[in-house]
């Protein structure tokens, strides 16, 4: 109302809008009102089964199936303890973490020349092949995997950590190569034109001035390729069975299996956030941009 | 960008074609192998043509499996999207509670996908479970293994629980890439709250819209293993989706030729919406003027 009758003077509206505008942010960070409703809200419903399943490892079995609380009576580690003590529950840890450290190490290091190349040249064929990579994102791993069984037990490396990290690079050297590339193409060509004339070669270029300028990029890459190899069973499930055997498969079996050990499940369950929840600060401005194959 | 045209280029990309061709064409070849091959086992093998396609196209699992599938992908899209664009409205814009919503906004989105199963699964237990006790309580006879409605809801609020905030987190960062100076001028306009929504954060968040859209559509189309962790596809078959299907067909009983089959129709339709994914990619990139 402000604004229109102080209309005729043009350069007077920026003014009075800025001037609303703090109070306006200041009202919605001191009383509760809608927005904050919403917030809490929605917030709740995410934590609630979160919450419950840390509730259900820090209680004995015995507890939990006697009766209903909202919270341990007898607060215990023994859930904890058995999984870290108990070599069947913790090398599926070990085992997870190794294949997708390898996994992470190889996407990254066939992606960044692939995405340096997709961001800068144009050669034959490099949208079909862009294309072609982001098919196999997108692969169902149902589709895949049989065939996989079938591949890595014909050349010898069903049950390895190996086996499982190349077939997860199915999905996530093309995650790497978008990623990657999104980053890339932020960076100035100007840069690399300069480089070229101080008499740098492509590798020490590469390594040295244009690595440290995307490795924000790299480091959001290197955490969705950690990320979803992580959280990714059927394949893992289908290419392992005693060796290499990840935490998730050892999981699915447990349940299937009878005389449930809740408490213990849940607790495995709380040990598998954890890898995410620990780095999810650095990376929250990214989440959206690393799903969205770096198109945001 | 106009980019240099240099063949040699080719050879940067390389070893992504080496290590994608072997973990996507090999094994899609085996596919394509199965699918037009029939046997009596002892690995004799024998040419089958496109029976098993025909086999497939007239089976009625397979558009059961097809029509829930669908059926699933629509109600969590038809929930999601709205959801997700109404809580990235109503989320803080700056400071530090907008960095406290946004971790604790992704912390679902980076659980294990079989964990996500475990919590729902736990959660809804009638005797051990927050919701499960809860509408006990309330008098509701609710029972995700026995009852078909219910074990839909479960499986489709534990899907909202797990993705929303994806499209919430897309939606949010087109709202941020709006510069003040828009709502300002619908200030002077007295434009309402809803013109604000429809003409300025609409349009600005068509783009990452459409994406989260397809990503959405994409990964409900393929889901596994949250359904198969709470469900096992059950009761009956009511949760069986296409990938729970397939991989009952091809790991369970062993039907490689109609598995093979299966298959090959899946990654088309998958290939099919790729286009589409990739096209909006493209425009959006171009729109950009990146």
């Amino acid at each position: 109302m402000t604004d229109a009758t102080s209309a005729p003077g043009a350069a007077s509206i920026p003014g009075d809008v800025s001037a609303a505008e703090p109070r306006a942010r200041s009202r919605r960070r001191f009383r509760p009102n809608g927005s904050v409703i919403v917030m809490a809200l929605y917030l709740l419903f995410l934590m609630l089964p979160i919450y419950w399943l840390l509730n259900m490892s820090l209680k004995t079995n015995a507890e939990i199936l006697s009766g209903f609380s909202m919270w341990p009576r007898n607060l215990t580690l023994a859930n904890y303890e058995k999984i870290l003590t108990d070599p069947s529950w913790y090398m599926g840890y070990v085992n997870s973490i190794i294949y997708v450290t390898m996994n992470t190490a190889i996407s990254i290091a066939v992606a960044l020349p692939a995405a340096y190349a997709f961001s800068r040249y144009s050669f034959m064929g490099d949208k079909h092949l862009f294309f072609w990579l982001l098919t196999n994102r997108m692969a169902p791993p149902a589709v895949f995997a049989l065939p996989f069984f079938q591949l890595y037990s014909s050349v010898g490396l069903f049950d390895t950590h190996i086996a499982v990290a190349l077939a997860h690079t199915l999905f996530n050297v093309p995650l790497a190569v978008w990623i990657l590339e999104g980053f890339m193409r932020g960076v100035p060509r100007e840069i690399d034109e300069t480089a070229y004339i101080d008499g740098y070669s492509f590798p020490k270029f590469f390594v040295k001035i244009f690595m440290p300028l995307i490795a924000s990029g790299i480091g959001v890459a290197a955490f969705f390729c950690f990320m979803f190899s992580w959280v990714e069973l059927l394949l893992s499930r289908t290419l392992t069975s005693v060796d290499a055997k990840p935490i998730a498969a050892t999981m699915t079996r447990t349940v299937s299996a009878s005389g449930l050990d809740w408490g213990v499940l849940a607790a495995a369950g709380v040990l598998t956030i954890l890898p995410g929840a620990l780095v999810i600060w650095f990376v929250r401005n990214y989440i959206a941009k690393g799903f969205a194959l770096g198109r945001v | 960008m106009n980019k240099t045209v240099n063949q040699k280029a080719w050879f940067l990309v390389l070893p992504v074609l080496i290590l994608v061709g072997f973990s996507a064409v090999i094994p899609l070849m085996t596919v394509v192998n199965y699918s037009v091959q029939d046997t009596f086992g002892n690995n004799v093998f024998f040419w089958a043509g496109l029976d098993w396609f025909r086999d497939m196209l007239e089976s009625e699992r397979m558009w059961n499996a097809l029509g829930r599938q669908l059926v699933f992908s629509g109600i969590i899209l038809a929930i999601e999207v709205p959801l997700g664009i109404f809580v990235a409205l109503n989320m803080p814009k700056k400071g530090f509670w907008a960095s406290f919503c946004l971790v604790l906004m992704s912390l679902p989105l980076l659980i294990p996908w079989n964990v996500v199963g475990t919590i729902w699964q736990i959660f809804g237990r009638v005797d051990i479970g927050l919701l499960g006790y809860t509408l006990a309580k309330l008098g509701v006879n609710y029972n995700y293994t026995q009852n078909v409605i219910d074990a839909w809801a479960t499986v489709i609020v534990m899907d909202v629980w797990h993705w929303t905030s994806l499209v919430a987190l897309l939606a949010y960062a087109g709202l941020q890439s709006i510069p003040d100076a828009y709502y300002q001028a619908a200030k002077i306009d007295q434009a309402s709250r809803w013109k604000v929504f429809r003409f300025i954060e609409l349009p600005k968040m068509a783009g990452v819209l459409m994406i989260a859209i397809l990503l959405r559509f994409m990964d409900s189309f393929m889901i596994y293993t949250e359904p198969f962790v709470v469900t096992g596809g059950g009761p009956g078959n009511a949760t069986t989706f296409l990938s729970i299907d397939l991989v009952k067909m091809a790991l369970g009983q062993f039907d490689l030729g109609p598995a093979a089959a299966f298959s090959l129709m899946y990654f088309l339709v998958i290939l099919l919406i790729s286009w589409v994914f990739y096209t909006v990619m493209t425009n959006l990139d171009k729109r950009d003027g990146v």
